[in-house]
């Protein structure tokens, strides 16, 4: 299994802008570490990258959504970009996850401290949102990879 | 400690697992609409013509299977009632997910249909009742769908078992709450079991119809321990070999087969593992062609037409080191139909669409769906001959299959060789009627169209 972590993550924890990945280029840099330099004889076992691989790591329990809003802009979470959601992860601190809230989905960083939870927009124009009381805070699924269309 | 003549008796039978999802089309919508969680909730069929799943809530307000549509509608204003068109993109993508996760659970899997699949534990170690309850979870967890299980060394047994984990879920103090979600008939001791079958109506025995069961009761056989006790050679003397079957079933002895099983009503399903793997297209479009085929007469046996056709092709995540691949696929009709031909042509369109080189596929299948009574006007009918409409008694089926079979292969040579428009508008050629305009209440096709994901506030 090829991973993009570090591609797409080189400063895990921190916000990072996510990076659209060239095909083109990703088939490169993926060969080369998965590889070195390939020999003759191993281009038959060569296939090209496919996306779905690298980022789907629990087919079954990924689905994409399509944000709306600027609350995760600092995340590099923008409006119009599609999210793949793991609901195979468990949910932790720091991550970015979909949580239910009033009845909707909405995109936030998950903030925990023991049985303190909260949701973290990643724009200081928004405040946090906090359970009022008597209310779980409902995580749907965790935010693995977000994808950016450039204009072209 | 179960020494007993009966159900977990054995210990060298087999264990089955019957797994399926609770209130399945609702339970679906609820994954990308969390706002329909504990209000009542109804699928409606094509048409919007009456409910075909129901929310426990709704099971609450009395709306029973199948009630038409107009006469729920005054509960939308009394009780927040909420109907939503069947959306059968969502519930087949959702359905191919719940799959393939219980197959990795399982070494063999037969799906039955949309939303029940059951699982052979044949040579599996351990506490099966604890690897179903992580099953469950995983589902639950990965999918959003809750699902019970119910476990026995036969597939009647395995269904009363899932029956009675739903009912102890959904009706607290029915059954002992242990039971509920999960529930392995094979665990327990005679005596529990006995006490089971005797707080359970035969009527709720798999392959026991309203009216076998009314004869039942005339005979005083009342409870499912009453059918238990009953001599099989007195059962196949007194109603059929079928009904004798069911109780020996119940006894724990194996004699159910796949093609035995009855068609469920609401889809029917036709799959099948392939012996050795297949990698060429031609060869799962035949096979494809096949299951269709006999998926299509299964339909006109019970006077249905189908509006679309789900279609699922995958690798065995059994064989690690092969390339895993698996994808399904919903084609709408453009006119509900019991056409071989038409369901074909669909089912290949569909093998089309998911279809990729370089895979070993393991597995296929095809499942019509939504299903709906066959209507007057229905055209295209003629090559079933005599055989059509008459009552499915002696070996006639036989020779008309074959009639079938054959406009199914032409079918097929049709499309993979001059792309035959003949045959894509077999469908449509009266009534212009699409898919869309029929369901005005259907939510998004949340996981297969880009133009409808799910959108998340941010």
């Amino acid at each position: 299994m090829y991973s993009l972590d570090k591609i797409l993550r080189p400063d895990q924890g921190a916000p990072v802008p996510v990076i659209a990945v060239d095909p083109a280029w990703a088939q490169r840099t993926l060969a080369t570490v998965q590889c070195g330099f390939p020999s003759p004889a191993e281009d038959h076992a060569m296939e090209r990258v496919d996306l779905n691989k690298v980022l789907i790591k629990h087919p079954q329990a990924t689905f994409l959504m399509r944000v709306r809003g600027d609350s995760m802009r600092e995340a590099g979470i923008d409006d119009g970009d599609v999210v793949l959601v793991d609901r195979a992860i468990k949910a932790a601190h720091g991550h970015v996850v979909v949580a239910v809230v009033d009845g909707e989905f909405t995109v936030k960083r998950l903030w925990q401290r023991g049985s303190n939870v909260k949701l973290q927009p990643a724009n200081p124009t928004y405040s946090d949102i906090l359970p009022r009381d008597g209310q779980t805070l409902e995580v749907w699924g965790v935010v693995t990879t977000a994808i950016k269309a450039m204009r072209v | 400690m179960s020494a007993g003549p009966n159900a977990g008796a054995n210990p060298r039978a087999p264990t089955l697992a019957r797994v399926d999802g609770n209130n399945f089309y609702v339970s679906c919508e609820r994954v990308f609409r969390p706002s329909l969680v504990g209000r009542p909730v109804v699928v409606l069929s094509n048409n919007d013509g009456c409910a075909i799943a129901r929310s426990n809530e709704a099971k609450a307000l009395g709306i029973r299977m199948g009630q038409p549509w107009f006469q729920c509608q005054e509960m939308v204003q009394q009780h927040g009632l909420v109907a939503l068109s069947a959306n059968f993109a969502l519930y087949g993508d959702m359905s191919d997910r719940m799959m393939t996760v219980a197959e990795s659970f399982a070494p063999r899997q037969e799906v039955y249909s949309i939303d029940e699949s059951f699982l052979d534990f044949d040579g599996v170690q351990g506490d099966l009742t604890q690897r179903c309850r992580t099953m469950r979870e995983q589902i639950l967890a990965w999918l959003g769908i809750p699902c019970c299980v119910g476990l026995g060394p036969t597939k009647t047994l395995a269904k009363l078992a899932n029956h009675i984990a739903k009912t102890a879920e959904r009706k607290p103090g029915s059954y002992s709450p242990e039971l509920a979600q999960v529930c392995h008939l094979g665990a327990l001791g005679t005596n529990e079991l006995h006490a089971l079958f005797e707080a359970t109506a035969v009527g709720e025995v798999w392959g026991v119809g309203p009216r076998i069961g009314a004869k039942l009761i005339d005979g005083g056989i009342t409870t499912v321990l009453d059918l238990v006790r009953m001599d099989a050679a007195t059962v196949r003397r007194h109603f059929s070999v079928v009904l004798e079957k069911t109780v020996r079933e119940l006894q724990g002895v194996p004699c159910i087969e796949l093609d035995d099983e009855p068609a469920p009503k609401q889809q029917i399903m036709c799959s099948r593992s392939f012996g050795e793997a297949v990698t060429r297209g031609r060869d799962l479009a035949e096979a494809l062609t096949e299951f269709t085929s006999r998926a299509a007469v299964k339909l006109r046996a019970q006077q249905g037409a189908a509006g679309a056709v789900h279609v699922f092709i995958r690798t065995s995540p059994f064989r690690k080191d092969d390339p895993q691949y698996a994808n399904s696929v919903t084609v709408p009709l453009v006119q509900p139909t019991a056409d071989t031909a038409s369901l074909v042509h669909s089912a290949l369109r569909g093998l089309r669409q998911i279809y990729r080189p370089g895979f070993r596929y393991a597995k296929a299948g095809v499942m019509l769906v939504d299903l709906q009574p066959q209507e007057v006007a229905q055209a295209a009918f003629d090559f079933d001959g005599p055989a059509l409409g008459a009552s499915r008694t002696s070996s006639e089926p036989k020779a008309a299959d074959r009639v079938k079979l054959m406009t199914a292969f032409d079918a097929v040579n049709q499309r993979f060789g001059r792309g035959s428009l003949q045959l894509a508008g077999a469908g449509g050629v009266n009534k212009k009627k699409g898919w869309g305009m029929r369901q005005e209440r259907r939510t998004p096709c949340y996981t297969t169209s880009w133009a409808e994901l799910p959108i998340a506030r941010a």
